[in-house]
């Protein structure tokens, strides 16, 4: 049994993979907010699951701090940003998928391969799973470079910390409890004024298309 | 070679030419039903095959012998392509011959020859049909290389019937490049048996049809002869599914009992396959055929991630 | 009663309670007192480390060493400074109709909660909650710099909160890593991400992991301290916000940043025996002040380019902390200092010279001695400061840091030179014609406080001309600290 849980670790890592893949590709705001909730859910299992594995009861509260905050408070805040801004059904013309993939699968070779002397060294039970963790944060970076509206933009930047949140849980086993709250703090607060910004972009600009926002540029 | 292997072999191929039909009716039937829809009767491909067979076969004046051989060697590959797949037993004659390679070779095979034959006639349909079936095949072709390959590198080796003996009959274990490769998988069937999101198989619409425009010069027996190919793939494809991600029940090498039980467990597992066929089917839209690329981009990705994450995690 | 918390509480209690006040008459006192009782407690916390020497507190939550208790008494001093300048600066921008009320407010508030958090992330001895404060430092400074509401704000503060986000993402990875080291070398739990601790058994965290962990550390914390290729937010945001909140950026928070950097690099170069810390800060360093010095040339707006300034500044001292050893660690110490009181005070000048002007474009901006004669002597000075004139702190600290090149890294040299002459003709050739020339404008309606700029500049002189004793043997142990 515990093996075949160890095992579903790695899939659930797959998962996050391969959910950050659909997030690049992905055109409609509301399955994107919608894709980040599955990401956010799968996060929590897997960190439920290493904590059962390990014994380390302290993930148990990070999984559950992951299901209120991922799962449940910011897709509400992003689905009422949505709503509020009306771009509820917006569909973003994006530059070339395949091109984008492509550079995708680049960055997960590149990111395998820095994590693997590593993720020898490690003794957590999902050490083979920082490669992932990794390539997801850089996944969503790339999601970020290629996006053109605020909302996607800043679910990217949620998404990059889900990477980055798995990757404590996946090499090390979670940061110590503090830090891990320090950091849930910070997301909250951030996203929240992210949420504030919008408006106010959307107030001045008339539209929340970040390709307003290159004014300010070395001429 | 044993006695029982051939005796196995020979019952695969049997039991596809006969159950492939049926498989399409059961997909019919409840993509039918899944739609609200009044459901043609089970056994409505054997009656439409009947009829055509018993049609005369009309072909153009200026048609090569092309037109004339190529629903033959359609046909040809796809029953061998049954006999290759390890749908009953591991202990198949015809498994040395050829490997997972050869099987996309086979595939690849029918493609060229239906699409000259859809040329040969000159008619701007079957170039437009042909074309549309060459671009979806070089797309699809590399995604269904790329997921037959990582399991391979599961199982260290390209041969369908080891793969299957090797994942079968070893304490059960969760391989996640499997996962992601079983969805590259299902993208890729749906694509190259002209199934929705791609391709609607009972429309004429000429601004989208791709499987339907290739064939529309057949008639009579040749085109019963394509239908019942089409059948086959579709068969093919769903066994080789099965024997990747669902292998259990196939029958061992000298297991001769195992194989009576393995026809019992073939039957339920194509039933259910079906069913999912038909769901898929039913949830999603037809795509404009500019998505088609990005959707076997996807397939293909999903099925390099698949051997990626094998290589990371070993499993 | 521990001054550390006096430290750390004054500012936070004085973030809350400027919330609270509002923008009623004396917010801006109520500003500058909760940033002198900072200044107090830290001084009084510098007195007891002087004597004592270092201390951990809180159950070694946090500690206080010669290093970052030196940038404890700059943050609180210029910060306190910058309250001094801010009181009648603000109040003019509100005549201007650029503040409201409610804006008043937030920026009271969010001025001292931005002093609290850079004050946590220098005193605390874990690096996870060093990350924690840099990115909360972040978000505060993210409202200051859209309160004008602006387009050109809001798009400035939009591309400070994304890029700084990712940058400080790739910090996190690297703190991941650390702690994973950690954990192989001392054990997991509270303990693991210690700087106390890891700086103990530092050279048994496992090498291979260190060098990665610091490419990410560096990468991360390095777009704060505004190295090139990852600078991009740092014009921006010092350009479209409040004047105030440029001269604490480029102050202060670049430099909390670099602290940083610094303490991950003595973790680093104790498990890495083969330098290569040092090597990447200096390739980083260089790059970034040649880069910089190329990007003054093309500025029209004042505060854009003070702050390309700011990043040469911040490069060289990247270059200066790469070369490491005694002599370079002093003077990167005492760069981060004069560099800090130095360009404040530009800020403060410059920001009035801009109202006078109602305008940042520098061709507006013309014979501020006519107009004021404190302001452009201000500028003036400040200017000949910050391009290495003696005999200001500056050209001490350049001084010290191009003779170590010379003997260290001989080949760095002349980019150094060309870089710095560069950024001579540049900043010169246009700060010229701002303070003499010819002008039609008019007077402030209220006094311009300039106390700050000529306290910060006669500060940054005596620094030049001679360094206390004790200042000199604390800068030493800080040196010896980050390797010397």
């Amino acid at each position: 049994m515990n093996t075949l849980l160890a095992q579903s670790i790695n899939l659930f890592a797959v998962v996050l993979l391969v959910l950050a893949f659909a997030m690049i590709a992905q055109r409609r705001i509301l399955t994107l907010i919608h894709l980040f909730t599955l990401q956010g859910a799968a996060l929590a299992v897997a960190t439920l699951i290493v904590g059962y594995l390990t014994g380390q009861h302290h993930l148990y509260f990070s999984a559950a701090l992951t299901f209120v905050l991922k799962v449940i408070l910011i897709p509400i805040l992003l689905h009422r940003v949505i709503q509020r801004l009306n771009v509820r059904w917006d569909v973003e013309t994006l530059f070339n998928i395949p091109t984008t993939m492509l550079i995708g699968i680049v960055l997960v070779i590149f990111a395998f391969n820095l994590a693997a002397p590593i993720a020898g060294l490690s003794t957590s039970i999902a050490r083979g799973t920082l490669g992932i963790a990794l390539a997801c944060v850089l996944l969503s970076f790339l999601m970020m470079i290629v996006r053109a509206k605020a909302v996607p933009q800043v679910i990217g930047f949620l998404s990059m910390e889900n990477g980055l949140f798995f990757a404590a849980t996946a090499a090390t086993s979670g940061m110590p409890m503090i830090v891990e709250l320090g950091i849930a703090f910070d997301v909250l607060v951030g996203i929240l004024i992210l949420g504030v910004f919008m408006f106010q972009i959307r107030e001045q600009f008339d539209s929340l298309d970040i390709r307003h926002l290159e004014k300010l540029k070395e001429d | 070679m044993s006695i029982v292997g051939l005796f196995a072999q020979l019952l695969a191929i049997l039991l596809a030419l006969a159950l492939a039909p049926l498989l399409t009716g059961w997909v019919n039937q409840w993509r039918a039903w899944l739609q609200g829809r009044r459901a043609p009767g089970l056994l409505q491909p054997y009656r439409v095959l009947h009829k055509l067979f018993n049609k005369e076969s009309v072909v153009a004046e200026h048609a090569t012998p092309i037109f004339r051989v190529a629903p033959y060697i359609m046909f040809g590959c796809m029953a061998l392509a049954c006999g290759i797949a390890p749908t009953l037993s591991t202990d198949l004659p015809l498994a040395p011959a050829a490997d997972a390679i050869a099987l996309v070779g086979l595939f690849a095979l029918a493609r060229v020859f239906i699409s000259l034959a859809a040329m040969d006639i000159g008619t701007s349909f079957g170039t437009l049909g042909a074309r549309r079936e060459m671009l979806i095949g070089f797309l699809a072709e590399p995604a269904l290389l790329m997921v037959l390959f990582s399991a391979s590198l599961i199982t260290r080796s390209t041969s369908l019937a080891m793969i299957v003996e090797t994942l079968a009959h070893q304490p059960f274990a969760i391989y996640p490049s499997l996962a992601v490769a079983g969805v590259a998988f299902t993208m890729v069937s749906l694509a190259e048996n002209a199934r929705v999101p791609v391709d609607n198989p009972t429309t004429h619409l000429e601004l989208t049809m791709i499987h339907e425009a290739l064939i529309l010069e057949y008639s009579g027996r040749h085109l019963a002869l394509v239908e019942w190919a089409a059948s086959l793939k579709l068969f093919a494809y769903s066994c080789i599914g099965l024997a990747l991600f669902v292998p259990w029940g196939v029958a061992e090498a000298g297991t001769p009992v195992a194989i009576l039980f393995a026809i019992p467990m073939l039957v339920v597992k194509l039933a259910v396959g079906g069913v999912l066929l038909a769901l898929i089917e039913t949830i999603n839209a037809k795509m404009r055929l500019f998505r088609v690329p990005e959707f076997l981009a996807t397939a293909f990705l999903l099925a390099v991630i698949a051997l990626l994450v094998h290589v990371l995690l070993g499993a | 009663m521990d001054p550390l918390l006096l430290v750390l509480a004054f500012p936070l209690l004085g973030g809350v309670l400027l919330a609270l006040w509002g923008d009623r008459e004396r917010a801006g006192d109520l500003n500058a007192a909760m940033s002198l009782l900072t200044l107090a407690a830290s001084v009084w916390l510098t007195a007891i480390v002087v004597r004592d020497g270092p201390l951990t507190v809180w159950g070694e939550w946090f500690f206080v060493d010669p290093l970052n208790v030196f940038l404890v008494t700059l943050t609180a001093f210029v910060g306190f400074t910058t309250s001094l300048f801010s009181r009648p600066y603000m109040r003019i921008e509100r005549d201007h109709g650029k503040m409201t009320p409610g804006r008043m407010r937030l920026f009271h508030s969010m001025y001292q909660l931005f002093n609290g958090m850079m004050l946590v992330a220098l005193t605390t001895n874990n690096l996870g909650i060093l990350w924690v404060a840099m990115e909360a430092a972040t978000l505060t400074t993210v409202l200051l710099v859209s309160v004008y509401r602006t387009p050109a704000s809001l798009e400035a503060a939009w591309k400070y909160f994304i890029l700084c986000g990712v940058g400080i993402a790739q910090a996190l990875f690297g703190t991941i890593l650390l702690y994973l080291a950690a954990e192989r070398a001392i054990g997991g739990g509270d303990g693991a991400l210690l700087w106390t601790h890891l700086a103990q058994s530092k050279h048994l965290l496992d090498p291979e992991i260190l060098s990665l962990a610091f490419v990410f550390l560096l990468l991360g914390y390095g777009t704060k301290v505004g190295l090139v290729p990852v600078h991009n937010w740092l014009p921006d945001a010092h350009a479209e916000g409040p004047t105030p909140i440029s001269a604490v950026l480029s102050g202060l928070l670049l430099n909390v940043a670099l602290y940083a950097v610094l303490r991950c690099k003595v973790l680093a170069d104790g498990a890495l025996a083969n330098g290569l810390p040092g090597r990447m800060m200096i390739g980083f360093g260089l790059v970034t002040v040649v880069v910089a010095a190329f990007f003054l040339l093309r500025q029209r707006d004042v505060k854009r380019m003070f702050a390309y300034s700011s990043i040469e500044h911040m490069g060289l001292m990247t270059f200066a902390f790469g070369l490491g050893g005694p002599i370079a660690n002093f003077a990167g110490l005492l760069h981060m200092t004069v560099h800090a009181l130095v360009k404040s005070a530009i800020f403060f000048a410059v920001g009035h010279a801009a109202q006078k002007a109602g305008s940042q474009a520098m061709e507006d901006i013309r014979g501020l001695l006519k107009v004021s004669p404190t302001v452009g002597w201000g500028l003036m000075l400040g200017s000949l400061a910050i391009l290495g004139m003696p005999p200001f702190g500056v050209f001490a600290s350049e001084f010290l840091i191009l003779t170590t090149a010379m003997r260290e890294a001989p080949w760095a040299t002349p980019f150094l030179l060309v870089a710095l002459g560069v950024a001579f003709a540049a900043i010169f050739g246009r700060v010229q014609p701002m303070v003499f020339g010819e002008t039609s404008l008019r007077p402030l309606a209220h006094p311009p406080a300039l106390l700050p700029v000529f306290v910060h500049l006669g500060l940054a002189l005596m620094l030049g001309l001679y360094i206390p004793p004790y200042l000199d043997g604390w800068y030493r142990q800080a040196a010896l600290m980050i390797g010397g």
